[in-house]
């Protein structure tokens, strides 16, 4: 069982550090990022055997975010895992920093594949797994894609191939495949530009077995990463219904929000809402949480500049 | 030793190669008898993947496995590869991925298929990216020995390879190395710098040359990127001209290297010999001859640009 306490609490952490890294940077994809997050915590927190210290281990779990574009949410969840300190989160997309706009493999220890050109993360999690399944290590690959991103072709000549390749001796039930569906892509809603429904119905029909979850419910989200574990012979798909935007209202179902960074206002604001405080309550909350006083300081110096 | 297409040369050091290291896996796209590693995939069925026709997938599945720890040989016609050209741009070379890429059926020597079967333009895009070496072995021999060196080589690499028969030219001794060229006939007056499928051309062409008191170097360029750039500005400054000759488009290829490189550092007068406009179906001979890749084409060109 998750510890859905401690993972929530988790999770709220890494969103305010998404919000932070953004207003930072001044661009990026904040939508996406916090839609995404308590998949990628429920998975770094407590399902993935991995080791900050040992980005290299060759029996490590893997997880591919397939949508790239949603690093900061990866990012947050690595730097509160000890890959690297936290106040590097705010050299996010700036020069010569290891945290480019989308993940870079050959500049940070822990990324496992360059993505972000959409359609490619699961061809790469379909290599890895059976490569896993062929050295007779018992890892695990998780491999997370966009809504949007599974109108690329790419994508269905995967689809195809994750059932039966490997077969029959290496099958790839070593692989789990989440759908963080937030029905919202850049230009527009997903039903609108290229719908995607009856988006079960075609994994199924491509031989996936496919559970349907809230990918906002840390318990939900477990329970199907323990029947993605206890199934044989094949890989597993889950498509988690979930919220773009999620634990910021302003941002929450808006398209807008899919690659616009957050003014220091705006990030303050979503700070402290993604914290559960009241206007009424902030200053004093600040007053007496000096982590998250120093954080909001560094958003309003950055008003200032 | 007979001729040999590389294509089957490849075939045969893969199988050499494979019973030797666990690592090595071959992907295809429905196109294993003719990428030739059919007999390889016969002997270690377990270690060979054929993804039909989706050679994004194969790409992608390829850069996986390497990142797992195998080398992958991930193998189709030269252009439906390179074809897919974003997938190995961020799988492949951003990811920094161990994966050797085989190009077969390179050029209009292919013939009678056509220009939708012939790898013609992918040493310029594959050229373009920072990481990936690329390699066009000229016969059996330098075939072999690249596919090994490949196998040794931690990094993306390019294979560019023939369907048609190659002569050998390289000799017993020879040893394949990145970024090394080969002399294969000495000379004053030009410096013919082939690769691949015109190779045995050009000493044909150095022949006739001869003929008429024209001395011409010949040189085997297997080793596309990197260049061996002692060695070009060593026989350009000797001779003071150059001739590139390759079954590839103009734009992009070795010859476009060779003229980046010569323009830059040592300005030489400089002639490219290759396809221009698409390629249409034909016999390859007659193909050769109406783009001058043929021994009397190539010939003439370094006449008409020696003023001779």
């Amino acid at each position: 069982m998750a510890d859905v306490v401690r993972l929530d609490a988790i999770a709220r952490e890494c969103r305010v550090q998404i919000i932070r890294m953004l207003a930072h940077a001044g661009s990026g994809h904040p939508g996406g990022s916090l839609s995404v997050i308590d998949l990628v915590v429920t998975l770094m927190f407590g399902r993935m055997r991995h080791d900050p210290k040992r980005p290299d281990w060759p029996e490590r779990d893997r997880l591919i975010l397939s949508k790239g574009h949603a690093v900061p949410a990866l990012y947050a969840a690595m730097a509160r895992a000890g890959y690297f300190p936290e106040d590097q989160l705010i050299t996010l997309r700036k020069l010569g920093s290891p945290l480019q706009g989308h993940p870079d493999r050959t500049t940070l220890p822990g990324i496992e594949a360059a993505t972000g050109s959409l359609g490619q993360g699961l061809s790469i999690s379909l290599g890895i797994a059976l490569g896993l399944k062929m050295a007779g290590w018992p890892a695990r690959v998780y491999c997370i894609l966009g809504d949007g991103e599974i109108q690329e072709g790419q994508v269905w000549e995967a689809a195809m191939s994750g059932p039966q390749l490997g077969q029959p001796q290496h099958p790839l039930d070593n692989l789990t495949v989440i759908l963080d569906y937030n029905k919202i892509q850049l230009d527009d809603f997903v039903a609108k530009i290229r719908d995607l429904e009856p988006v079960l119905a075609k994994w199924q029909a491509f031989g996936w077995p496919v559970v349907e979850i809230d990918g906002h419910k840390i318990d939900q989200i477990d329970k199907a990463l323990d029947q993605a574990e206890a199934t044989r012979g094949k890989p597993f798909f889950i498509v988690a219904h979930t919220v773009k935007g999620k634990g910021v209202s302003f941002m929450e179902n808006q398209p807008e929000w899919h690659g616009k960074a957050p003014k220091p206002a705006e990030a303050i604001a979503a700070v402290r809402e993604i914290l559960g405080v009241s206007e009424a309550a902030w200053e004093e909350y600040l007053a007496k949480d000096s982590t998250t006083r120093a954080l909001v300081g560094e958003l309003r110096a950055l008003e200032r500049k | 030793m007979p001729g040999k297409a590389t294509r089957a040369a490849f075939g045969e050091a893969l199988l050499e190669l494979g019973a030797r290291d666990e690592r090595i896996v071959t992907l295809d796209a429905d196109l294993s008898k003719s990428t030739m590693t059919v007999a390889f995939a016969k002997k270690h069925p377990d270690r060979a993947f054929n993804l039909g026709i989706a050679e994004q997938n194969m790409i992608g599945t390829g850069a996986g496995l390497a990142l797992a720890g195998k080398i992958p040989f991930v193998c189709s016609f030269a252009c439906f590869l390179v074809g897919r050209f974003e997938t190995i741009r961020i799988s492949v070379a951003y990811t920094n991925a161990n994966v050797k890429l085989v190009g077969t059926h390179a050029g209009i020597a292919i013939g009678e298929d056509g220009y939708s079967q012939m790898g013609l333009e992918d040493v310029a895009c594959i050229r373009s990216l920072p990481n990936i070496a690329i390699v066009q072995p000229a016969d059996e021999l330098e075939t072999k020995q690249a596919v090994a060196y490949a196998v040794e080589h931690e990094g993306p690499v390019y294979l560019r390879l023939t369907r048609q028969t190659m002569e050998p030219v390289c000799p017993p001794d020879y040893r394949f190395r990145l970024g090394q060229w080969l002399v294969l006939r000495g000379g004053r007056d030009v410096t013919l710098i082939g690769s691949g499928g015109p190779i045995g051309n050009c000493l044909e062409a150095a022949r006739l040359l001869a003929a008429e008191s024209i001395s011409a170097e010949v040189v085997n360029a297997a080793s596309i990127k990197p260049l061996d750039e002692d060695l070009l500005l060593r026989s350009a400054g000797r001779t003071g001209h150059v001739v590139t000759v390759e079954d590839h488009a103009l734009a992009g290829g070795l010859g476009g290297a060779v003229a980046e490189l010569l323009g830059e550092v040592m300005p030489t007068p400089l002639k490219r010999l290759g396809v221009q406009g698409f390629g249409e179906s034909g016999d390859s001979k007659g193909l050769y001859a109406k783009h001058g890749l043929d021994p009397a084409g190539i010939a003439a060109s370094v006449r008409k640009f020696l003023n001779r």
